[in-house]
């Protein structure tokens, strides 16, 4: 049966994808052209036309940021505040769902379902009463409040996937490790944890990509403090680069170059973790 | 998902205990659940039913006390006309992204399928734009609608010069010009909903259609769209709800004008809680937000399950 042979019409099809894919990468043509313009030609020559010579003074420019925050610190304080979510939504994630699905089935099935629900709950309504809470405790802008703030908000999901997860894990080896003598926390993170890994690395890139690309709650708690992320920091750089497209290309290029890079190397486990991980 | 694999030596050993000693581990302390719990309740359901409490409210941030003014807020909310167009526009982009995101989504996962070679590859190209800042990407958007820019150049360059316009700023066209981004971003997304849900058709039953003598069109209507339906069912919930909650791509592109041509419900929560100082007003926009996410997901999700359940 040869119905999913390789056919010219697959080939027209294959032809058509290419083309629609190119059309999809059009933006970032003009992103990477527009970053390496001198200056003055960003509008009096063709998006589309290269640049006359290279300039790479954009990028040391773009670097260099406004009102005394470098670019880099924005992106020290982005790094800090996603691993540090990160690492919180694994070591709690994981230690929640395991005690979870090791309760007797009734109490395991209510505490799930509290988690579980948190993943549908809107969170915006619940942004002002955080924002004043932590502003009373005088961590609104702080790193620890960041990392607690996303870590939070994101809980129910880590939980969520770790239990999907444990459950499907056999309980000898952990049960076993506890009568050898090791204790039940050392039987977690030696036994149970380990076993863990694939599902740990869903949550680590799903969680990581959703809080370093944050806007809203970041803009809210860290526009204008010193811990400003890269998100908050564009948008505040834009507001003074006005129409200034080398200078906004080159930072915008610097900002998004993490992931990107993430994203060549991980790509797989990006898209199955977005695609099987958001879906409740 | 994982197998652990039985037939280690170091499993055979594990296993050697009698059952009877291993039920000693039955119980893990339910206080390894606290930490988690904590977090999780305290921002998913202290917070928001404090949220709800201050829509009520007219408290400004600054004063000691919150006073309750019952229904104040959402009367104000209702005369004012910044805030009917937020919601409005809410509603219109949330239901015209759905649409696009998903029409364009199925139709790339169905020309990926199977047989194209550099599948791959496009698969990467397509939903690349989907984990990068929405923000940061947005500005090559606005630089692209720009006047002077690359959209209006195209369209002098095939004789269309009449349609040239300020895309962002003309009150008509800034909102349709913010769901080209919003969907240039997620089309991605829904494309790989769709193409989990065709991985799990099996090629026999397509064949066997084919063998029958059904067409392209009757195959695709009779047996692959229905095997779809629960992929449809989760890219259609979560584009509503991406949709209903836009925020970064109207802040980069336009702030919400001209105007208020493209306020939304996220943006008005924004500027009128946090950059106005009116607290109160603002959780009022995101109850109104809370309570249209729950009510058209929920309904959305009964409606699309029942349908799938039909299949």
């Amino acid at each position: 049966m040869g119905l999913f042979r390789y056919t010219w019409k697959t080939f027209t099809r294959e032809l058509v994808l290419l083309a629609a894919a190119a059309i999809w990468w059009v933006p970032f043509y003009f992103l990477v052209i527009g970053a390496l313009k001198p200056q003055s030609e960003v509008y009096t020559t063709s998006a589309s036309k290269l640049p006359s010579r290279l300039a790479w003074s954009n990028f040391s420019q773009a670097w260099a940021g406004t009102g005394g925050f470098t670019l880099g610190h924005s992106l020290k304080n982005s790094f800090v505040i996603t691993v540090g979510s990160v690492l919180v939504l694994i070591a709690i994630g994981s230690i929640s769902a395991y005690a979870i699905s090791r309760q007797p089935k009734k109490l395991g099935t209510g505490l799930y379902l509290v988690f579980a629900l948190g993943i549908i709950v809107p969170f915006q309504l619940g942004i002002i009463p955080t924002y004043v809470a932590m502003h009373h405790l005088h961590i609104n802008t702080s790193y620890v409040g960041m990392i607690l703030l996303h870590a939070g908000l994101l809980m129910p999901l880590s939980v969520f996937l770790y239990t999907g997860f444990v459950r499907t894990i056999p309980r000898d080896y952990e049960e076993a490790a506890y009568v050898d003598g090791a204790g039940r926390l050392l039987t977690f993170t030696r036994v149970v944890f380990p076993l863990l890994l694939p599902i740990t690395a869903t949550v680590a890139v799903l969680t990581g990509v959703i809080v370093w690309n944050d806007f809203f709650l970041q803009l809210i708690f860290l526009a204008g403090s010193e811990n400003q992320t890269v998100p908050v920091a564009i948008y505040s750089f834009v507001g003074e680069y006005a129409t200034n497209w080398s200078l906004i290309f080159a930072t915008v290029i610097l900002s998004i170059a993490p992931i990107l890079l993430f994203y060549l190397f991980a790509q797989r486990q990006l898209i199955r973790g977005f695609t099987g991980g958001i879906k409740t | 998902m994982t197998d652990v694999p039985a037939n280690t030596p170091l499993a055979r050993r594990l296993l050697r205990f009698p059952r009877r000693r291993r039920e000693r581990l039955r119980g893990i302390p339910v206080v390894w659940v606290i930490p988690g719990l904590a977090l999780a309740v305290a921002l998913h359901y202290v917070a928001v039913a404090a949220g709800g409490w201050y829509a009520f409210t007219d408290w400004n941030g600054i004063s000691a006390s919150a006073r309750w003014i019952g229904l104040g807020n959402f009367r104000e909310l209702l005369r004012n006309q910044t805030a009917r167009s937020a919601l409005w526009h809410s509603l219109e982009l949330a239901a015209a992204y759905v649409v696009a995101a998903n029409v364009i989504g199925l139709a790339l996962a169905l020309g990926l399928h199977r047989t194209v070679k550099s599948r791959n590859l496009l698969r990467s190209l397509f939903f690349a734009p989907f984990v990068l800042s929405p923000l940061a990407t947005a500005y090559i958007w606005r630089f692209i609608f720009d006047y002077n820019g690359p959209f209006n150049g195209m369209l002098g360059a095939v004789g269309l010069g009449g349609w040239k316009r300020t895309w962002l700023g003309d009150p008509t066209w800034a909102l349709w010009t913010v769901l080209v981004v919003m969907v240039w971003q997620a089309a991605g997304l829904a494309m790989s909903f769709y193409l989990a849900g065709l991985q799990g058709i099996p090629e026999e039953l397509d064949e066997a259609a084919a063998v029958d003598g059904a067409s392209m069109w009757l195959r695709l209507r009779a047996v692959t769209l229905p095997m779809l339906a629960p992929a449809m069912t989760v890219s259609v919930a979560l584009a509503t709800i991406q949709g209903l909650r836009v925020f970064d791509v109207v802040m980069a592109l336009t702030n919400g004008g001209p105007g208020d041509a493209t306020e939304t419900l996220s943006t008005q929560v924004f500027k009128e809680g946090f950059a106005a100082n009116r607290y109160g007003f603002g959780a009022a926009f995101a109850l109104v937000l809370t309570v249209l996410i729950a009510v058209i997901s929920l309904t959305q999700i009964l409606l699309l399950r029942r349908r799938e359940a039909r299949l």
